[in-house]
């Protein structure tokens, strides 16, 4: 590989102080630190370091989805040729899904990166790593039908309102992939809410098709019974057959990357094993759900209420899973103490499920849920700070 | 006397550890004093080159206080006084002569140690330049003569990695150490803390026996060996005005040969290690030699990093440098010499790490004595904090890290003192440093932080 870095080094003096394309400095940076792992010594300190970077870090949180990826797009095949009463296959399913997913990944990431290369040469630092994350992670939020430019206008928002306002990557209050959806959910609610957009539709269409999702139809059936107007609800339609096997695995309408609960926890325990997410926030989170939804089914009053559907239907059903694993645990916005991350999660499940279930406008809760915890992340963190010192002042005199 | 489990910390596997053998070095023409280490002074010369000296006689004083003097290793003639940036005196060397004079002190028999007046003690170690032998809490000074310590702390293993095995400078020189401890206990009115290894692995035959102090024991991964981790759990400091002192074992064992014999003793223990050493033993040689004297020509590699003490915490001397006086090993490891081809996507089965995404983690699972060799690479670029829990997860005391440097970041003094800044020092928070993934300076954030208070406080 010699040949490669006599390259880098005959380039460097372009981009180094002085040059022509001083400018660009971080994107030669970038591109050298991709592929060489720089032989810049320890200076101070420690004389050896750990052989983990950033560039590892949130490359290990992209192999954790792509699970989630994957599956995304083979369900978006899989609805395709449900919708239209077709048996779906799995090379053509890969395929049609391909053809929807590929191109919304591929502006997510290229708009994006121009805001972030943008921003890196403007304040003259290094482009964060963290944004490999966040540009796979919104367009696995979207619903498959989204229009591409709401996908550019969206992560748009994200990078620059909701991460460099602030002062760039470490500094944001707010996950941006999230504050991203949020934009687009607020600004333009046709294409990313109701059940029309969460299938691709070819020109074949059985008739009675519904493209709803299970929490669309938990909310707004005329069952007697939340569980069994799941179950029926396949049979009605003739297709998205909402059992629990089916919801698990995550062969229903969604986002791209939410239905499967199944490449979630995959994708949860890459995670965990690593070490590079919190199982501890995934873990309150749960807790925070199963608590809350076990409330519900007490004070539901009647088994139709979406108030009495069971917990387990809350952990498979819309963006549960994905939330908790990719979203929650972003080490940014969430709490940094170890207290503090039990709450911070555990209330994540909670909100989530008062939302689903007490609010008739959103049938999905887990986005804002993380959103407004997000936004009281900070506060968390000072109470258990504030308690810890008052610990230290008071230790001893007792 | 307590029994402390920490179950935070992080063994870094390193391979090149030291073998249980004692050598003679082959003696070091040339010692050297560095200044620098005593911190918390401003140096005053009381010597200039061409000057001859005697073991134990003054080199240099505390400008704040004349009374508090440095004295030579050895004797013989001061051969050059070297200066760094700013003109800070890096080096005082000493050139031996062919006899070995010394300054005569007092001697005193074993049993007469346990009763002496500690004023006698006192005149005793200002003569001959002792209070070098101690360190204090908080902020990490040479300690100061005119404080009576809370507490004096010895800790009696070093679990950094590639840390010396205390036992092996201990071996021939207990009746030294009990002295030592003897004379440590008349310098305060608390007790003198002797924390041994729980896991009894590098336990010398008399650190549990000492008399005259408490004896606790800790078991656990790195930093459990460390003095300030120790004092943490066993009386921690409170305050500013709350300061310990500490001393390594091989300091104690100088200070009680000081009041058995009446002379300077420069007679110390080192040990070798580090994958890049090829002849790793222990050597007896003279306080302050030079590495050359103990690596000599033993390495494998073309440009090595000498480190007087161990990888996380010690100084990066060179192979023309000197041995620290608080250091009881020399570690050489490769330098990093070329960038490494898509080096941070390979699988990484020859790289030590703390995080399980690369494969070594796991082959040390499979097999705990698999060790690497590790060279001295960033191995990344510098980043923003991207906070993780895992600087809690290798400090096994009740602080926040994170939350400690984001309030020195901040130059927020009170949120410092609120977090227990007075508890930690760079070796606390070493092993923090090594796992960031971004590649902070945390060591340095912490000293920035003592020094903006100690001016400030």
């Amino acid at each position: 590989m010699k040949f490669i870095e006599d390259i880098f080094n005959k380039q460097r003096h372009h981009f180094e102080k002085g040059g022509k394309l001083e400018k660009l400095y971080p994107l030669f940076e970038a591109k050298e630190t991709f592929l060489f792992t720089p032989a810049q010594r320890t200076a101070s300190g420690c004389h050896v370091r750990d052989a983990i970077d950033t560039k590892r870090l949130m490359s290990t949180v992209i192999v954790a989805l792509i699970p989630t990826l994957l599956f995304g797009i083979y369900n978006v095949g899989y609805q395709y040729f449900k919708a239209a009463g077709q048996d779906p296959e799995f090379v053509s399913c890969m395929a049609v899904g391909l053809r929807y997913v590929v191109p919304i990944v591929i502006v997510s990431y290229a708009v994006g990166g121009v805001w972030e290369l943008l921003f890196a040469v403007v304040r003259k630092h290094e482009i964060n790593e963290g944004f490999l994350v966040t540009g796979l992670l919104f367009p696995l939020t979207l619903p498959p039908t989204i229009p591409l430019w709401q996908v550019a206008v969206g992560i748009s928002f994200g990078v620059v309102i909701g991460k460099e306002v602030f002062g760039g990557t470490g500094m944001n209050v707010f996950n941006p992939a999230l504050v991203a959806r949020a934009f687009l959910f607020f600004a333009y609610p046709a294409q990313i809410s109701g059940d029309r957009v969460w299938t691709v539709v070819g020109d074949n269409v059985v008739d009675g098709f519904s493209g709803a999702t299970p929490l669309l139809v938990a909310s707004s059936h005329e069952m007697t019974n939340v569980v069994d107007a799941l179950h029926q609800f396949g049979q009605h339609a003739g297709f998205a057959d909402f059992t629990m096997m089916n919801m698990f695995i995550g062969l229903i309408p969604g986002s791209i990357g939410e239905t499967s609960a199944l490449a979630g926890i995959i994708g949860a325990a890459i995670l965990i094993i690593t070490g590079v997410g919190s199982w501890t926030i995934m873990a309150a989170v749960c807790i925070g759900a199963l608590t809350m939804s076990l409330i519900m089914n007490v004070v539901a009053g009647s088994e139709a209420s979406f108030l009495a559907l069971p917990p387990l239907y809350h952990f498979v059903a819309g963006g549960f899973v994905f939330g908790t694993v990719y979203m929650a645990t972003d080490p940014v916005s969430a709490s940094a103490t170890p207290a503090g991350k039990w709450i911070y999660g555990f209330f994540i499940g909670v909100i989530t499920i008062i939302i689903r279930t007490a609010n008739p406008a959103y049938p999905e809760g887990m986005m804002l849920a993380i959103l407004f915890m997000n936004a009281f992340a900070p506060l968390i963190d000072y109470i258990v700070v504030r308690q810890h010192m008052s610990w230290r002042l008071n230790r001893g005199q007792a | 006397m307590g029994t402390y489990k920490l179950k935070k910390g992080f063994t870094i596997p390193l391979e090149g550890t030291t073998d249980a053998e004692v050598l003679q070095a082959d003696s070091s023409p040339v010692v050297a004093v560095r200044p620098d280490v005593f911190r918390g002074i401003k140096p005053k010369l009381l010597v200039k080159e061409g000057d001859s000296v005697k073991r134990g006689a003054a080199l240099f004083c505390s400008k704040s206080n004349p009374d508090h003097i440095f004295t030579s290793p050895a004797s013989g003639i001061v051969k050059a006084i070297e200066r760094g940036k700013k003109r800070v005196i890096k080096h005082i060397l000493i050139e031996r002569g062919v006899a070995d004079e010394h300054v005569d002190f007092t001697s005193y028999s074993a049993g007469q140690l346990n009763t002496l007046a500690r004023a006698t003690v006192k005149e005793q170690m200002s003569r001959s330049g002792a209070y070098a032998y101690f360190r204090q809490r908080p902020f990490d000074h040479v300690a100061d003569p005119t404080i009576t310590p809370r507490d004096i702390f010895v800790s009696t293993f070093d679990s950094a990695p590639l840390g010396p095995d205390l036992s092996q400078i201990l071996a021939g020189h207990e009746a030294d150490f009990q002295a030592g401890i003897d004379v440590a206990s008349r310098l305060t009115d608390g007790k003198v803390h002797l924390s041994l290894d729980g896991d009894g692995s590098r336990n010398g035959k008399a650190f549990p026996k000492a008399n005259n102090a408490v004896t606790h024991t800790f078991s656990g991964r790195h930093p459990a060996g460390c003095v300030g981790v120790q004092i943490h759990h066993i009386a921690p400091i409170k305050s500013r005005k709350d300061v310990v002192w500490y001393a390594t074992v091989q300091n104690i064992i100088s200070l009680g040969r000081l009041f058995l014999t009446g002379q300077l003793s420069a007679d110390v223990v080192v040990g070798v290690a580090g994958s890049a050493a090829t002849r790793r033993t222990y050597f007896r040689t003279t306080a302050g030699a030079a590495v050359a004297s103990i690596v000599g020509d033993h390495v494998n590699a073309k440009t090595v990093r000498v480190i007087s003490g161990n990888v996380l915490t010690g100084s990066n001397v060179g192979r023309e440098g000197y041995v620290g006086p608080y250091d009881s090993h020399v570690t050489v490891i490769p330098e990093s010499t070329g960038p490494e081809f898509i080096g941070w996507m390979l699988p990484g089965f020859s790289k030590p790490s703390y995080f399980r995404t690369f494969a070594s983690p796991f082959l040390s699972m499979l097999n705990p004595k698999k060790t690497y060799a590790q060279d001295t690479k960033l191995n990344g670029g510098v980043r923003a904090f991207v906070a993780t829990g895992c600087y809690d997860d290798v400090l096994p005391m009740r602080v926040y890290p994170l939350f400690l440097c984001k309030s020195i970041l901040a130059g927020d003094i009170e949120e410092m003192e609120g977090l227990g800044i007075y508890e930690v020092t760079e070796e606390e928070v070493a092993l923090c440093e090594y796992i960031c993934p971004s590649k902070m300076e945390i060591q340095n954030i912490i000293r920035q932080g003592l020094d903006m208070i100690e001016k400030e406080g």
